[in-house]
């Protein structure tokens, strides 16, 4: 029996029309909101703060300004006359044009630089957007290359692009697998759609050839994916020695699990910039977690520096996620522009910027080299979870442990 | 080897690989299928006796989830034995919620009620995140990853719990709606508001426990679904638009129309996912909403108004 319990005065058009408008009414009514302190450098920190992305973009806002108040504490911007550094906080909704637009509220509010974005195509966006105004734009997270191969004279990038992560990704598997004996041979690799997942991995699979090692299957996978096990049991047919995800963090827990669950069997999972990789998936998740080997922006753990802000972290309540030091470095790197330029004037600060040789020591990084607006001293480190904590196992320079694998 | 053999070798061995996974591909469908459909259930109850789009059905299934995982973290409550708490509570919620909120601000115009379950979604969300934060937390089970081996694929406990859960589920509502004098009141304010309200039915009561019962759907559906997926103040967006193509597909108002719908999109996105690749098996879903439309526009249990 089936109840039809809809109304009379009930039509198809009445419930199709209602959503649409609902639909435009809610891509419309949601506005960011921005926060504004008076101050003399403004910088504009533009987050995905609502959205799916709202937990990175709160562990970029929050390093982001740890660093401001520890400039601040520190004097501020001693060329400058001590001028304090103020956040301007905008939030992109996960939205490539939203972020642009934020761009255009905090050029009316006076910002001095901005940074930002997460995702690359807001970045994209946002930094095309600045580049109208010539306002200094400092890339926290976002690895697509384009973002600096635009030829765009006030945009900067710290962390790495994908280009130079996965030829360190490929390097560090490479020298992983040398040291094990090469036991591994095959790859498949599990990318999101977007240009962060699919740019990646088409990288990595001209990478991996260079270091003998096939990728025997490439699946793409949309945002957000509900279910896994399709993909699994594709790995799972197809026999590879090594699973490289390439995703957001949801997606990569998901991921993790339906490969347990299917009991897919493989040497190592070696993801490239995983999302979901960082300490609070090795605390939720130790059976899963441990082996998994990621490459990422990572924290240099041998330095005193890197160690209490990890520590000053934790005791906030926070994990100590990629995020959180790459939006303080790249606060530290404009401050640094600000400091030698000594003015706000634009053009000085991205002079400044682009000649920057920061050394900034929490990080496995070399002195800052700006070529085209990409730092060329920075590098991606491959990490391992072992034993319910994360250790650097390439490159050897850095290895805090030695590598576990195959698993 | 050449471009064209090269590319009938991948087509032949895509082909061969998914006729192998087919029947795994079905049973994922269904499992996903049936909690889509509970999902579904309470947003095409509360549609068909309303006539409200409850917008706010996605937030609301966020809070179902965050319900489920904090009697987990906070009393270590398993998150099926919580459906015995969330569920009922889900109804309170719901109830109230419509007959102090909704019902009252509404002032019975459609397009109120519309601006108001919008509001509220976005009152629930920013509330949610500034709560809660944006993380994303996942429980882990002890038998999170124990599995019933089928031979050709694992079916992981935590799915076939949901999915007979979600049958259990349905079949109670179902009976609800046929066998008690409360289900017939629901029918029959659904069918004539004023000749419900002239043979004595108080017909406020009966609009706020249909919305009630509506969330208790939910409320189900998220213990249901925090062992399989996970919670962030979003969440619920995922499974909403999936929701409201059940309805349209199942017919407004249907509950078995749900069930079945569940059971279609779910099917169609783990098959469209199989043979067209994760990204674009999406299509289906989109596909069969817009053939329904076409071709059934009442839906496959609706009937004509």
């Amino acid at each position: 029996m089936t109840h039809n319990i809809i109304k009379k005065n009930t039509t198809r058009r009445k419930f199709l029309g209602g959503t649409a408008a609902t639909v435009a009414l809610t891509s419309g009514l949601s506005m960011p909101w921005i926060a504004q302190a008076a101050g003399n450098v403004k910088i504009g920190l533009i987050h995905p703060a609502t959205g799916w992305a709202a937990y990175p973009a709160a562990q970029l806002r929050y390093g982001a300004q740890m660093a401001i108040a520890d400039i601040n504490a520190a004097g501020g911007i001693k060329s400058m006359g001590g001028a304090k550094l103020e956040a301007l906080l905008g939030d992109s909704q996960t939205k490539p044009e939203i972020g642009a637009a934020e761009v255009e509220k905090m050029n009316e509010a006076g910002v001095h630089a901005l940074q930002g974005c997460y995702q690359s195509a807001v970045g994209l966006a946002a930094s095309a957007a600045a580049a109208k105004y010539n306002i200094p734009f400092s890339v926290d997270v976002g690895v697509s290359d384009k973002l600096v191969q635009r030829g765009l004279g006030n945009v900067f990038r710290m962390a790495d692009g994908y280009g130079r992560i996965a030829r360190d990704a490929a390097t560090n598997l490479g020298e992983i697998n040398n040291r094990a004996g090469n036991p591994a041979k095959s790859v498949v690799i599990v990318h999101e759609e977007s240009e962060f997942g699919t740019g990646t991995a088409k990288l990595m699979t001209n990478a991996l050839k260079e270091h003998n090692l096939e990728v025997i299957d490439t699946i793409k996978h949309a945002n957000p994916t509900r279910n896994f096990d399709n993909i699994a049991l594709r790995i799972k047919s197809a026999k590879p020695d090594i699973i490289m995800p390439i995703n957001y963090p949801g997606e990569y827990v998901l991921l993790a699990k339906t490969l347990r669950q299917q009991r897919v069997d493989f040497m190592a999972s070696y993801s490239v910039l995983g999302g979901g990789f960082n300490f609070k998936f090795v605390d939720d998740m130790p059976q899963i977690a441990e082996n998994m080997i990621d490459v990422n922006h990572w924290y240099n753990p041998n330095s005193a520096s890197g160690q209490a802000m990890r520590k000053r972290t934790e005791a906030d309540g926070k994990y100590f996620t990629f995020e959180v030091y790459c939006a303080y470095m790249s606060i530290l790197f404009l401050a640094d522009g600000f400091e030698r330029a000594g003015t706000t004037d634009k053009d000085a600060v991205n002079a400044a910027l682009a000649a920057s040789t920061l050394e900034v020591d929490f990080m496995p990084y070399d002195k800052t080299n700006m070529v085209n607006g990409q730092n060329m001293g920075s590098r991606a480190v491959a990490i391992q979870a072992q034993k319910g904590d994360v250790q650097i196992i390439a490159p050897s320079a850095y290895a805090s442990a030695n590598a576990v694998f195959p698993r | 080897m050449d471009v064209p053999a090269s590319l009938c070798k991948t087509i032949s061995f895509m082909l061969s690989l998914s006729l192998t996974m087919l029947p795994a591909a079905i049973i994922n469908g269904l499992m996903y299928g049936a909690i889509y459909a509970l999902v579904a259930l309470g947003l095409t109850l509360i549609y068909g006796v309303l006539h409200i789009i409850n917008f706010a059905h996605g937030a609301m299934l966020m809070l179902s989830l965050y319900a489920a995982f904090f009697l987990f973290q906070l009393a270590n409550i398993d998150p099926y034995l919580s459906i015995a708490i969330v569920t009922p509570a889900a109804f309170v919620f719901g109830y109230f919620i419509y007959r102090y909120g909704i019902g009252v601000l509404s002032k019975g115009k459609d397009q109120n009620i519309l601006l108001i379950t919008l509001g509220l979604s976005i009152i629930i969300e920013n509330s949610a995140l500034f709560f809660f934060s944006g993380d994303q937390q996942t429980v882990s089970l002890s038998y999170s990853f124990e599995a019933f081996d089928l031979g050709f694929m694992y079916l992981s406990y935590p799915k076939v719990i949901s999915f007979c859960a979600a049958l259990v589920m349905c079949a109670l509502l179902w009976a609800v709606m046929s066998l008690t004098d409360m289900g017939r009141a629901i029918r029959a304010v659904a069918k004539e508001r004023q000749g419900a309200r002239l043979v004595g039915i108080n017909v406020e009561h009966i609009f706020a426990v249909t919305f009630g019962i509506g969330i208790a759907c939910l409320g189900a559906a998220g213990c249901m679904m925090l062992p399989i997926f996970y919670v962030d103040p979003y969440t619920g967006n995922i499974f909403v638009l999936v929701a409201f193509t059940i309805v349209v597909l199942g017919g407004m108002g249907s509950i078995i129309g749900a069930l079945l719908g569940g059971f279609i999109i779910g099917i169609t996105e783990s098959v469209g996912g199989l043979l067209l690749g994760e990204s674009l098996g999406q299509i289906g879903i989109s596909l069969i909403f817009i053939l329904i439309l076409i071709f059934k526009p009442t839906g496959l249990f609706g009937s004509k108004v």
